[in-house]
């Protein structure tokens, strides 16, 4: 069953085109990473993908009931507790009270975010425990999609790797689709089924790899074996090393 | 938030009103000094003032008047509050409102309250009504403003999150945007209460309508300057119990998390 289908679609940002006949599939308990330059369009691909932008050329096509949306940084509401943000993966579903404290402690357990610090504020956490009740939101309402933009950039290297072992256990092992935003091979390696590879000036999907095993089998090995012989033989997978910024004007 | 946390607030604000006294402190000290050099009918000493005060307190009728020019202040710091708080969300909203708005700001800020104070007392008379919308008009540019910019200048990202979270616009409007434009709301509110005060009791002794500003018109007839000084005090008592006790808690309540986010020198 497909979750989310990409037609052509094409945007354009103060009159410049951004991006360009980009068409994608991801399938239910898939995880797809999007991989490229800095400033070749993938964030844009992913809100447009999730609604929050209209195309302005080709068709979107959603057949999942709920998404989330992890952000770059957390987005939470600095005057909420942990406990409060979390619910407002809630909103708009119809959940009892009682239940709606079982399914936030349930999001919590799920991320290691412990009961004794639900009525912190997010300037009382650490970046990790931030991130951390990001993915609590997006996980509490139980979607069947979820979107990831770069989640991990900003996290020192372990935490990192902490919290993508946390992804693959709740959204990748899960059956769940989703599509996730990256510029770092090994990270993409680690977490998703397929690995696609958005052209430089956003000129459509160069290619789309599928990665052997399932996320969370993969050794260490594997993994940096695999990302060096992609980004070293595969002449597509070069440009995702590239940081020259595209300029919008 | 329990109620042990709100106690604790409470007596952290007790506790710093020691910084504000002793400022007061050296303030009648400055205030004695000046009494000293230029004597008692130009400027009373503040032992003397403060007597004054007491003896003005103790009379019912001088209750009443001190808390008829506050509700006078607090009805038009109201409507400035409600109304310039709408139409400053409007503007923050769409910049082509704001474009057309900002002159009439500059102009409600521009006209001296004095020149206000005639036009309204021939369109209003000179009862509670002139007073009440004098303080409206001098509080509205005030909070239009604050509310204008903490729109503006609110986290849209939070707003694009909460959408993928699943909120309507509604709530997105109640639980994200307006919550971000109290930051810039509650000092807007702070000043626009002293200013809704200042314009009634300047209203009450040019109208002749009552409240301190006549009480303050009598003294000035009769060269009582420490009953001035008093009925000033007075006014002054009365903006600080509006302020600390509406203003200021609703604030610490809605923005308990800055306080979370100090550190804790700076909280102390």
């Amino acid at each position: 069953m497909t979750l989310l289908q990409l037609k052509a679609v094409g945007h354009v940002y103060l009159g410049r085109p951004v991006l360009e006949q980009v068409t994608l599939q991801v399938s239910q308990g898939e995880m797809v990473a999007l991989v490229g330059p800095s400033g070749c369009g993938k964030s844009t691909l992913a809100q447009i993908a999730a609604g929050l932008i209209i195309p302005r050329h080709g068709q979107v096509e959603r057949g999942y009931a709920r998404c989330a949306f992890v952000f770059q940084e957390p987005r939470l509401l600095p005057w909420a507790t942990l406990e409060a943000n979390v619910a407002l993966g809630l909103s708009g579903l119809p959940v009892a009270r009682s239940e709606r404290r079982t399914r936030i402690a349930a999001a919590c357990d799920r991320v290691s975010l412990e009961e004794s610090d639900w009525q912190k504020f997010p300037s009382q956490l650490s970046g990790g425990m931030r991130q951390r009740t990001a993915l609590a939101r997006a996980l509490v309402a139980d979607p069947d999609f979820l979107y990831f933009d770069e989640p991990f950039t900003a996290l020192d290297a372990a935490l990192r790797r902490r919290m993508q072992d946390l992804v693959v256990v709740t959204a990748s092992d899960s059956g769940k689709g989703g599509l996730f935003i990256t510029h770092d091979m090994h990270e993409a390696l680690r977490i998703c089924h397929r690995i696609a590879v958005l052209d430089r000036y956003g000129h459509g999907i160069l290619d789309c790899v599928s990665v052997p095993e399932t996320p969370g089998h993969r050794s260490e090995e594997m993994i940096f074996e695999t990302a060096r012989k992609l980004i070293s033989d595969h002449p597509l997978f070069a440009v995702v090393e590239e940081h020259d910024e595209r300029r919008l004007a | 938030m329990g109620r042990a946390y709100r106690a604790g607030r409470v007596a952290r604000f007790l506790w710093s009103g020691w910084a504000g006294f002793s400022g007061l402190a050296v303030f009648a000290a400055v205030w004695q000094l000046g009494a000293e050099a230029y004597g008692s009918f130009v400027l009373p000493a503040p032992a003397e003032t403060i007597q004054t005060l007491f003896k003005l307190a103790a009379d019912p009728d001088n209750r009443m008047l001190v808390l008829s020019t506050s509700l006078r202040a607090l009805a038009g710091f109201s409507l400035a509050a409600v109304f310039g708080t709408m139409a400053g969300v409007v503007a923050g909203y769409h910049p082509a409102i704001m474009r057309l708005a900002r002159p009439q700001v500059t102009l409600l800020i521009g006209v001296p309250p004095i020149a206000w104070i005639v036009l309204l007392m021939i369109w209003f008379g000179m009862g509670a009504g002139t007073v009440i919308a004098t303080a409206a008009i001098a509080a509205l540019p005030l909070v239009f403003v604050g509310a204008a910019e903490g729109i503006q200048t609110r986290d849209r990202g939070l707003e694009e999150m909460a959408r993928m979270a699943g909120l309507s616009w509604l709530a997105r409007l109640f639980q994200i945007s307006l919550r971000q434009m109290l930051h810039a709301v509650f000092p807007a509110l702070v000043m626009a209460l002293g200013t809704a005060f200042k314009a009634a009791v300047m209203a009450e002794l040019l109208a002749n309508a009552g409240g301190i500003g006549g009480a303050l018109a009598n003294a000035r007839s009769a060269l009582d300057v420490e009953a001035a000084l008093a009925w000033i005090l007075l006014s002054v008592i009365a903006l600080i119990s509006v302020e600390y006790g509406i203003v200021q808690p609703l604030r610490a309540e809605a923005e308990a998390w800055r306080e979370a986010a100090q550190p804790w020198g700076v909280r102390r």
